[in-house]
């Protein structure tokens, strides 16, 4: 069954989707500004992390993403289980909607938000704006892997609990949360890298002091040739690679 | 019982809460702005119209809107095509299947917005495609590779196989595969046994695969604004340039709802009854 030409075809397709990053990454440590290969350097990683602009916008970038993370993953695992043993009809169209409405809708939606509230209130497009952002859009990741999980747990052992004692409460927090954590760690690191590489949308609802690093390896990639902007590419690429091959183990441990 | 339904409902809040004023709300605001008319300083308030929408009759902004639908579709059909040998090679792999999807999966987690960059790097005047060509003496001038509708197709291919494959993958693995040797075995060709066995059986995978590429490719921005550089105008950027550089919010909130519209109506399409979301 395994013609040949399958197997071929395959493989060109393998090639297709990792090459360019391969490619990417190994120009990142060419000498040469341009792209013809003239010596192994670390010359732009140099350049990339002395560049204050790039790493103060890293600096915003984990910050951001460490608050989204923390609050999508706290309510989030909260609303998969209310939603484990009944249903949440309303509530769950609703992430399901958030889920596939274009980034770009999202953003100007959010931007027209925080102008009307900030005529209320006397506030800025700044980092807090960036995180209700990211805490939006990464909820229903959170709540899509863990509910995932939720459904593999054996709900007797809670009201097992229940029935020797235990609080509601008691039986989610010392029964099934124990259970439940190789799947809240994978959402988090999910909802961590989502949150990271988001453009489209930061975007349109950061302020002046809260660039991202997309915001910034955007702007350098529109403006042309910077080989540092592959250094810090193939940095992005491999740190979020190894949280997402941790999270999949993670995943499939549980 | 009732405290129960009560840290039930507590549990709920928060993310009630959020999808409320941080989704619907925002959305509201949007379909509101979308029949308001445009101040003359920026802005939007009365008097009421539905000029926004009419505007798109308009054959500039008609053809914006053809446009990103044509290419939503060829990025579409090219990635079922694409896709749907390879998902049937990993469903057919025994013990490497996880392995081989992850592969496939990787770049896809990774970042987005690098995996379009390396585009940019290797298809630019100065990219590495360019060096090469002109370095092995085949062309004397850069080709124009960047920034075209090419470009941008290749880049919306390149950014959703992963999401095409995934579906097909996991309906294929289902596939009995007794029922292809059966109708091999009765004498039908592989082009009818692929026709009347492998896609009907593969159909719910094809139908989510289709929209899971055609919904992100038809808003696309990043990838349009990257490859396109301005020669490719897609909805997307419509709506971001209204919303920034024209500062016609009530013209660029149309162009959103009109997006939505078109996303659910394909998730209509998309879900069958019966079928869970989550």
């Amino acid at each position: 069954m395994r013609s040949p030409v399958l197997a071929l075809y395959v493989a060109a397709v393998y090639a297709f989707l990792h090459l360019p990053l391969l490619i990417l990454g190994v120009f990142s440590f060419n000498s040469s500004k341009f792209t013809h290969w003239e010596g192994f350097s670390l010359h732009w990683y140099r350049v990339a992390l002395g560049d204050r602009a790039l790493m103060e916008s890293a600096w915003n970038s984990l910050l951001i993403a460490g608050f989204a993370t923390l609050l999508s993953t706290v309510i989030g695992t909260m609303a998969a289980y209310a939603m484990w043993k009944r249903a949440a009809p309303w509530l769950t169209s609703s992430l399901y909607i958030s889920l596939v409405t274009p980034e770009i809708v999202t953003g100007v939606s959010l931007l027209a938000l925080f102008q009307i509230v900030f005529q209320v209130l006397r506030l800025q497009l700044g980092m807090h704006t960036v995180v209700l952002a990211h805490v939006s859009f990464c909820l229903v990741y959170v709540v899509m892997v863990v509910l995932a999980r939720l459904r593999t747990i054996d709900g007797s052992c809670e009201e097992a609990a229940q029935d020797l004692g235990a609080t509601p409460f008691e039986a989610f927090w010392h029964v099934t949360l124990p259970m439940l954590k190789p799947g809240i760690v994978a959402a988090a690191l999910l909802a961590f890298t989502t949150s990271l590489d988001d453009y489209v949308i930061t975007s349109l609802v950061a302020g002046v002091d809260s660039e991202t690093l997309p915001m910034i390896i955007y702007g350098m990639a529109r403006r042309g040739v910077n080989p540092a902007v592959n250094a810090i590419s193939t940095l992005i690429v491999v740190g979020l690679g190894t949280l997402i091959v941790i999270s999949q183990r993670l995943e499939q441990k549980a | 019982m009732s405290f129960r339904m009560s840290l039930r409902r507590l549990f709920l809040m928060p993310a009630s809460l959020v999808t409320v004023l941080l989704f619907l709300v925002p959305l509201a605001i949007v379909l509101a702005y979308s029949v308001m008319t445009r101040g003359p300083y920026g802005g939007q308030g009365a008097p009421w119209t539905l000029e926004n929408y009419q505007r798109f009759f308009d054959p500039l902004y008609g053809e914006i809107l053809l446009r990103s639908f044509w290419i939503a579709l060829e990025t579409t059909v090219l990635c079922l095509v694409l896709g749907f040998p390879l998902a049937w090679f990993i469903a057919r792999s025994g013990t490497r299947r996880q392995l081989y999807l992850q592969l496939v999966m990787l770049p896809f987690w990774t970042s987005f917005l690098v995996r379009t960059y390396a585009w940019v790097f290797l298809l630019r005047d100065t990219g590495l495609f360019n060096t090469i060509l002109m370095g092995a003496g085949i062309t004397s001038a850069p080709l124009p590779l960047l920034y075209n509708h090419g470009a941008v197709l290749l880049g919306l291919v390149y950014c959703s196989l992963p999401l095409a494959v995934l579906p097909i993958y996991s309906t294929l693995e289902r596939l009995d595969y007794s029922l292809v040797e059966a109708a091999a075995d009765l004498g039908a060709r592989p082009f009818v046994t692929f026709r009347d066995v492998v896609i009907p059986v593969s159909a719910p995978g094809l139908r989510a695969a289709a929209f899971l590429v055609f919904i992100p490719a038809l808003g696309t921005y990043l990838t349009s604004d990257l490859l396109g550089g301005g020669s490719t105008i897609l909805i997307g950027n419509l709506v971001q340039n209204q919303f920034t550089t024209a500062r016609d919010w009530p013209f660029g909130a149309a162009a959103s709802l009109i997006l939505m519209v078109i996303v659910l109506v394909g998730m209509k399409l998309a879900t069958r009854k019966g079928e869970e979301l989550m």
